[in-house]
């Protein structure tokens, strides 16, 4: 199966780390990855923050970029969501606003292929066990556009009891913003900061030495919170995890 | 709506003081906490939740559809009822029409049931003007009344006081409008209850005139309902000899048959309760029982132009069961205040900028003040997609467009004050659309990281204020595919 990596502008800039563990572990599970390299940004900013019409020529280019492959597979809930959710409604509202159906039609065959990995891994590979060791205490933050979103139910949580070595606690308020919120970290500093707050003081609550998601956007701003707060936890994304081996540990 | 938010700052100004009040922040997150955990519960005890939750939204969609169908058959229920029924463009006329009707009576003093489209438009402050004194009789909004204060909470107006805070309220102003606290009240919840109980008794008995909302209005009867949990509003509906009942034109039901599904959902949403305590309705006037003259004032107010925008008209399918308020984690840190209108939290975040427009400060903050986390779509009984009126109305800021106001089609300019961010959205689309300049700015991101600052600049420097950030790595992953093969060739 030959899949194309839909990484996202945030991972690819500052996390490639998470990148290359996608490759690694798709790798492992006998998957053809190919990473097109004209590939940029979904929109999602653009769109959250009111410019729908920037946005449009994005979802366009991500259309042309991924067309062509059998899936596409993306480490993070809120990038697929955009995908899923709000391209289809981009090209509704233009065609509502007498723009023609192009966009609706550029977009119809890049929806339903395109999935967040640990969907990927479940639904469409159905494996929970990925062959994975990483023996340290984790507590997974369910990201708003991953739960609600894209409905990832406990996909996630099934893959991380199936790792070996690894102790899963449950996170007080799991279900609750961390108060990322994309522009939202920028316009209303003070709420997004006591949200983010509260979060960490919930996930150190359990104990566990890593704070793992789905969604590096959400761990930027939660692990941002715990440096500040001279936390011991760490932020590590949820494909760092399951690409980690005995003989090729993730840190 | 009401004189008294006119001049708000932003929400993020306005939610500041909320943030860094720890009792305040404390009062909201234990009583948004609790209610939350009940309402769950009361929800998951009925098994068709998720039809129910559409019949619901279906039920409000059919009827706002046909509105204009519906207001004629029930102004007809309603006089063939024996009512009188009047029409308010917005808040002024709704005023003016009520503080006459009361003024025919030759009374000068009210009694009120908690109702949220009187507070929308101030009445109180508009009947106190012309002499008349409201009296509110729901517990919460007696508490908010005599602290001089404003409602927090669509529900529990005075979410953000705690049990001490309003016995000092009650010990220090009780005597200013009628009976006085008595003697050495303590802060237990049922001595508290009985002091009110005792103070609000003789305004009950006095009254000539009540005045209401009503949670609904049945088209084929013409019968409006209310429901309430204290027994105060079936005494002001009940006692006095005239009552006026004001209520937004989208309030509607056709049939006793669809208010069946709200009965269901309305409670359980609300106040996590299987049925309201009391639930009363009046049709009209009946001899000897109730009040003799009964008027409707049926206030649009910013209903109408809501309802001509196609994404937006659903936030006229709410039921104000604030059930979105309870589980928003903006709301719980902010409280009620910030958002400058009596419909607070995520609904008021999409109502409050399309009744009144976008165009003061806080109307134009309020669609930012989310962080689509969905949780308010998720918990609505009518299924309103919050987040996706929260992104519209974003748009309609930042880059204008056409809307209805006062029935009349304009056209909006973008609100000023965005175009510094408006620049950096089309910067970055046009580097998104071009991957070579995307990449040429990651490698200089790179190459300078030792060089970045701790703080940001400009807009930035609120996040680096309270969060680390990330340090840029050496190689952005699309180098790094391309260095090593997509990692077939060793590169780690």
């Amino acid at each position: 199966m030959r899949v194309a990596l839909f990484l996202t502008c945030v991972n690819d800039t500052l996390y490639p780390d998470t990148g290359r563990a996608v490759v690694k572990l798709l790798t492992r599970l006998g998957v053809d990855v190919d990473f097109p390299m004209s590939q940029t940004c979904c929109g999602q900013a653009h769109y959250n923050t009111g410019y729908r019409h920037e946005a449009e020529p994005l979802a366009r280019h991500f259309s042309d970029v991924f067309r062509e492959y059998e899936a596409i597979v993306t480490p993070s809930g809120s990038c697929g969501a955009m995908v899923r959710e709000l391209y289809p409604r981009m090209g509704e509202r233009a065609r509502a606003e007498g723009r023609g159906s192009g966009l609706a039609a550029a977009l119809a065959p890049v929806v339903p292929k395109t999935f967040e990995l640990t969907e990927f891994l479940v639904d469409v590979l159905g494996v929970t066990d990925v062959g994975a060791y990483y023996p340290h205490t984790v507590t997974y933050h369910p990201t708003c556009h991953g739960l609600r979103g894209l409905g990832l139910g406990d996909r996630p949580r099934r893959l991380l009891q199936a790792v070996k070595g690894l102790e899963l606690k449950e996170l007080p308020g799991a279900d609750e913003c961390c108060g990322f919120g994309g522009t939202f970290a920028l316009k209303n500093p003070d709420v997004s900061a006591a949200m983010g707050t509260d979060k960490v003081r919930n996930a150190e609550s359990t104990g566990a030495e890593v704070l793992c998601a789905a969604d590096n956007s959400c761990l930027m701003h939660i692990g941002g919170t715990m440096g500040r707060l001279e936390s011991d936890m760490r932020p590590v994304h949820i494909a760092e995890i399951l690409a980690s081996t005995e003989e090729e540990p993730t840190p | 709506m009401s004189g008294t938010f006119v001049g708000m700052p932003a929400f993020p100004e306005a939610a500041h003081e909320a943030v860094n009040n720890p009792t305040l922040r404390g009062n909201l997150r234990h009583a948004t906490h609790t209610i939350r955990a009940k309402r769950e519960k009361a929800v998951a005890e009925v098994s068709d939740w998720a039809q129910l939750r559409e019949a619901g939204k279906q039920i409000k969609d059919h009827t706002l559809r046909h509105l204009d169908r519906y207001l004629v058959q029930l102004e007809e229920s309603v006089m063939a009822a024996g009512g009188t029924v009047h029409w308010a463009a917005d808040a002024d006329e709704a005023n003016d029409i009520v503080t006459q009707l009361v003024k025919m009576t030759g009374e000068s003093e009210v009694v009120k049931v908690k109702s949220m489209a009187t507070q929308e438009i101030g009445l109180n402050e508009a009947l106190e003007a012309e002499g008349i004194r409201a009296y509110e009789t729901d517990l919460a909004e007696l508490i908010v009344q005599l602290g001089k204060d404003r409602p927090s909470h669509i529900l529990v107006p005075a979410i953000h006081r705690n049990r001490g805070e309003i016995r000092d309220i009650f010990e220090r102003e009780m005597s200013e409008w009628g009976r006085p606290a008595p003697e050495g009240l303590s802060d237990t919840p049922a001595e508290l209850a009985e002091a009110a109980r005792l103070h609000l008794r003789e305004k009950f008995l006095r009254a000539k005139v009540g005045i209401s909302g009503a949670n609904f209005m049945v088209a084929d009867t013409g019968t409006l309902v209310v429901v309430e949990s204290e027994g105060n509003g079936r005494m002001c509906l009940t006692l006095p000899e005239t009552l006026i009942s004001v209520v937004g034109i989208e309030k509607i039901v056709p049939t006793w048959q669809d208010l069946e599904v709200f009965l269901q959902t309305l409670p359980r949403s609300s106040t996590a309760e299987r049925m309201n305590p009391y639930t009363s309705t009046w049709t009209g006037t009946t001899d000897e029982d109730g009040p003799g003259t009964f008027h409707l004032v049926l206030l649009d107010n910013g209903r109408s132009d809501t309802l001509a925008d196609e994404v937006g008209r659903q936030a006229l399918r709410c039921i104000r069961c604030s059930a979105c308020l309870n589980v928003c984690p903006v709301y719980e840190r902010a409280g009620g205040h910030a958002y400058g209108s009596v419909y607070p939290g995520p609904i008021g975040a999409i109502l409050s900028p399309q009744l009144r427009g976008t165009g003061s400060e806080i109307d134009a903050s309020l669609p930012y003040a989310s962080t689509l986390c969905g949780a308010c779509y998720e918990v609505c009984p009518v299924a309103i997609d919050i987040p996706e009126v929260l992104v519209h109305l974003r748009e309609r800021i930042v880059q204008g467009g056409p809307v209805v106001h006062e029935g009349n089609k304009v056209v909006l300019k973008p609100a000023k004050g965005h175009a510094a961010e408006r620049a950096a959205m089309r910067a970055a689309r046009w580097a998104f659309a071009h991957p070579g300049a995307l990449r040429t700015g990651q490698r200089l991101a790179s190459r300078t990281r030792r060089l970045h600052p701790r703080t940001l600049p400009g807009p930035g420097k609120a996040w680096s204020d309270t969060r680390d950030l990330p340090p840029v790595p050496a190689e952005p992953f699309r180098d790094w595919w391309q260095r090593t093969g997509g990692g077939k060739e060793g590169g780690k």
